[in-house]
């Protein structure tokens, strides 16, 4: 006799959706501040002052080479820390799991709607940094109805992953081993500020295994007017480490609240 | 409104090869208030854990009305409510938003949960407190808003893990005269506590569990009944010392029990022996009616346990 057998999220993932979009709404104020403020602290710092010294890359002016990558950077960051630290205070803190397993949702339902939460933050802040990017030209809105849904696969993987962190941490400070030996390495190495070709091939290599790797190669061309490059297999990429993300997620969120 | 009826068939569970659960079984009768009483680590919030699925059993059964738990959509879980040991509200959110949001939880409209939300505050006090936050409530006000959202889609079995921890006598008795109502109303109740007093005055059953397995069962009255004869009388020496140390009273008393400075003594007739004591000005007596605890405390043992993770 076992419960929470469920794979897939059930309709029980919107209501915990919702739970989450109402009290972000309470905090909208400081939260669009950051969302805002970051980017354009970046695009001012670098864009300008070592783009000046840049000049073009990829035949992109710098402020636009980078507008795009971080937007990717800024989606990772956004899904991950959401799905690292605002869950784990879910989950232990606050106990809204432990609440939430006293009705009829199931753990797949608690997974899915975290997930969807992580992208759609994700996707807010990525739509802070285009509208300000914008504001400096360098953003291209021509193939941006196929970068909101790139976005939000990206912000998928990335939640997906985190939570699998999440599932096993005993507190906060555990997620430093995954910042400092995962997200900082990919923001510096998975092309949000230079190619990825200018790294020396092994480097590179890793780079490809990356999930932001592929994130920015999906978005950069299409937040700069042109349509990416073999696009199957970043998606593919993507959706692998969506999908590998949740399955694991669940299974260590199964053996943590199923004792 | 059709009754719930629970029962548990032989429920094992091995935590690292220590047994929690040994084959717990127990009926609730449709409409019962049944108390589930034992000491810390007696098996009473696994047992509540393993009812709503969160405990995977090593052997045993849950039947809800007859039928396994698991095979019920969502566990079974649409007809129960919980109130779990510790308060686990949203602390994001008012009194009146964290019961929206948990009626979205079981997928009520929004329609149902308004109309719910006003009988509720009600019910438990709270209307004045609606569009307060979680953080501005005392203790007694948490516990009856969890009570409120383990009502708020009118389940027929209520689970109570401990219900009246960490209240004060007035948040007590609030807490306890709701549940009489909600058993009078049709719902069928199983809680478990620690307190004697709690279970004499709520249940038309108690079960008493330990090491997991259940000890005795019966109507209150009728535990004490069988398992203490007649009254009590609690003999301790003013100094500290165990009273009575030569053992007199040893052939003169039904039963007797030592509590470290004090020697409890059950019989029928016990004036002979209190004559008998009262004649020593080094003794302090007292003559008192059996209770729940004493049956509890000569079932369970008297030492001490440690506390329970919770």
């Amino acid at each position: 006799m076992t419960a929470h057998t469920r794979w897939w999220p059930g309709r029980g993932a919107l209501a915990l959706l919702s739970r989450n979009f109402l009290v972000w709404r309470k905090l909208l104020i400081p939260s669009l501040l950051g969302n805002f403020g970051d980017p354009l602290l970046y695009l001012l710092a670098l864009g300008y002052g070592l783009g000046h010294f840049v000049g073009k890359m990829e035949n992109l002016p710098y402020m636009t080479f980078i507008a795009s990558g971080i937007t990717a950077s800024s989606v990772m960051n956004t899904a991950t820390f959401e799905g690292l630290y605002s869950a784990y205070t879910r989950l232990s803190i606050q106990q809204t799991y432990a609440a939430i397993l006293a009705t009829p949702m199931e753990i797949a339902d608690i997974l899915g709607g975290e997930l969807l939460w992580c992208a759609v933050k994700g996707l807010i802040s990525a739509m802070a940094i285009i509208i300000v990017s914008s504001g400096f030209g360098a953003i291209s809105w021509r193939w941006l109805f196929l970068a909101i849904p790139v976005i939000f696969l990206v912000g998928l993987s990335f939640s997906a992953i985190a939570l699998c962190f999440t599932a096993i941490a005993r507190s906060y400070d555990f997620f430093m081993y995954y910042f400092t030996l995962g997200v900082t390495p990919m923001f510096l190495f998975c092309g949000v500020f230079y190619p990825i070709h200018t790294l020396p091939l092994p480097v590179r290599e890793i780079a490809l295994a990356l999930p932001l790797t592929h994130a920015v190669l999906l978005l950069r061309p299409l937040l700069t007017g042109r349509l990416p490059q073999d696009a199957w297999i970043h998606l593919l990429v993507l959706g692998g480490f969506a999908l590998a993300g949740y399955t694991l997620s669940l299974r260590l969120f199964r053996r943590r609240l199923l004792v | 409104m059709n009754l719930a009826r629970l029962e548990l068939r032989a429920l094992r569970k091995c935590y690292a090869g220590h047994p929690v659960l040994a084959g717990l079984s127990l009926q609730i009768a449709p409409g019962e208030c049944y108390a589930l009483l034992g000491p810390n680590g007696a098996g009473k919030s696994t047992t509540i854990r393993a009812i709503q699925g969160l405990t995977p059993l090593d052997g045993g059964e849950i039947l809800l009305d007859g039928r396994p738990v698991g095979e019920w959509p969502g566990g079974g879980r649409g007809v129960m409510g919980i109130v779990p040991q510790s308060d686990n509200l949203d602390p994001d959110f008012t009194v009146s938003e964290n019961l929206r949001v948990y009626g979205r939880y079981y997928g009520l409209s929004p329609k149902v949960v308004q109309q719910r939300m006003a009988e509720l505050l009600t019910f438990v006090a709270l209307q004045e407190a609606a569009h307060r936050p979680i953080q501005a409530l005392s203790g007694g006000m948490k516990r009856r808003l969890t009570i409120a959202r383990a009502l708020i889609h009118q389940p027929r079995l209520l689970l109570l893990d401990e219900p009246s921890t960490g209240l004060d006598p007035q948040a007590r008795h609030l807490v306890w005269q709701r549940l009489r109502d909600l058993r009078r109303q049709g719902v069928t109740l199983l809680l478990t506590t620690h307190y004697l007093d709690e279970a004499e005055r709520l249940a038309d059953r108690v079960g008493i569990i330990d090491h997991g397995r259940l000890l005795a069962e019966d109507t209150p009255a009728d535990l004490i009944r069988t398992h203490i004869p007649g009254e009590v009388l609690e003999v301790r020496r003013q100094d500290g010392m165990p009273p009575d140390s030569e053992g007199w009273h040893r052939g003169r008393v039904a039963a007797s029990e030592r509590a470290g400075d004090t020697l409890l003594l059950y019989g029928p007739d016990l004036s002979a022996v209190r004559a008998y004591f009262s004649g020593n000005s080094s003794l302090r007596l007292l003559s008192r009616q059996a209770t729940l605890e004493d049956v509890f405390l000569r079932l369970t043992g008297r030492e001490l346990r440690e506390e329970e993770n919770p």
